[in-house]
């Protein structure tokens, strides 16, 4: 039983030589380049949001959110579908009303809530408790927001759908974009959000 | 008014609440230069968490100090590059 195992030296070798210094230095800055590359690349920060609801609550937070990410320097992408267009559109962002019906937190019942006319109130109550609490308007937060950079975009599946035309929103809105648009933000972002 | 560092702008964002004391300390920062001190004043609570957190996650900007006064929080913030 012999364990010796020959360890000759192998006889096939490697032949070729050993790379040179000029070979491995240019190994060398190809590498640096790449990495140069990647991190630069992977630098700014991304957040993608969808937007689905327009009454006037739900259509804070992604504008909330939006504002504040651009303001961390984050590159920031909102798309509109369904009534989450009616926070980019002229005139309907600054009529977005607040239902007084399906919300149990409501200091109302429902059989009252659903009277005919109480959005209005709940609406008007609303706008006041923003006023005086010296919240930012829906406007205010969507012209602040296109002032820094944020990317709002309007479905044009659901612009159609909705029987809008691509002027009524506000300057600066991206129309002529589509789901597969959105998925491609949100694979890039460091965060997506479905609001 | 601090030893520590001069305060190279004021801004007076009183009376506003989330998002708009960060959203306007970062449009602040912006006009800066390099090493200034933006000073902010605020009433909003949150502020002081909020700016903190703002400062801490962005590039370029440094929280210097905090100060919460009888009504007022003031920040101060430092551009760095």
């Amino acid at each position: 039983m012999s364990t010796d195992t020959p360890d000759a030296p192998s006889d096939d070798a490697p032949s070729d030589e050993p790379p040179s210094r000029t070979e491995l230095a240019a190994r060398v800055d190809e590498l640096e380049e790449a990495l140069a590359e990647a991190t630069t690349e992977d630098d700014t920060k991304k957040m993608s949001i969808i937007a689905t609801k327009g009454t006037l609550d739900m259509a804070y937070p992604p504008l909330i959110l939006a504002s504040t990410a651009a303001a961390f320097g984050y590159e920031v992408t909102v798309f509109h579908t369904f009534w989450g267009l009616d926070i980019l559109h002229e005139e309907r962002s600054k009529n977005l009303k607040l239902s007084s019906v399906g919300n149990p937190n409501m200091p109302m019942p429902n059989a009252v809530a659903a009277i005919p006319g109480m959005d209005r109130v709940t609406t008007k109550m609303m706008e006041k408790k923003i006023a005086d609490n010296d919240t930012a308007t829906i406007e205010e937060l969507l012209e602040t927001s296109l002032d820094m950079g944020v990317e709002f975009q309007a479905c044009q599946m659901t612009i159609g759908l909705m029987d809008y035309d691509e002027a009524d929103f506000y300057d600066g809105v991206t129309t002529g974009v589509g789901a597969a648009t959105a998925l491609q933000d949100m694979a890039e972002a460091d965060i997506q959000l479905l609001v | 008014m601090n030893a520590e560092f001069d305060i190279a702008e004021t801004l007076d964002v009183k009376g506003a609440s989330c998002p708009m004391p960060v959203v306007k300390t970062k449009s602040a920062t912006d006009d800066l230069d390099a090493g200034d001190v933006l000073e902010v004043l605020a009433t909003d609570p949150g502020s002081m968490s909020d700016i903190d957190g703002w400062a801490a996650g962005t590039e370029g900007v440094k929280l210097v100090d905090q100060e919460e006064g009888d009504d007022v929080y003031r920040h101060y913030v430092r551009k760095t590059a």
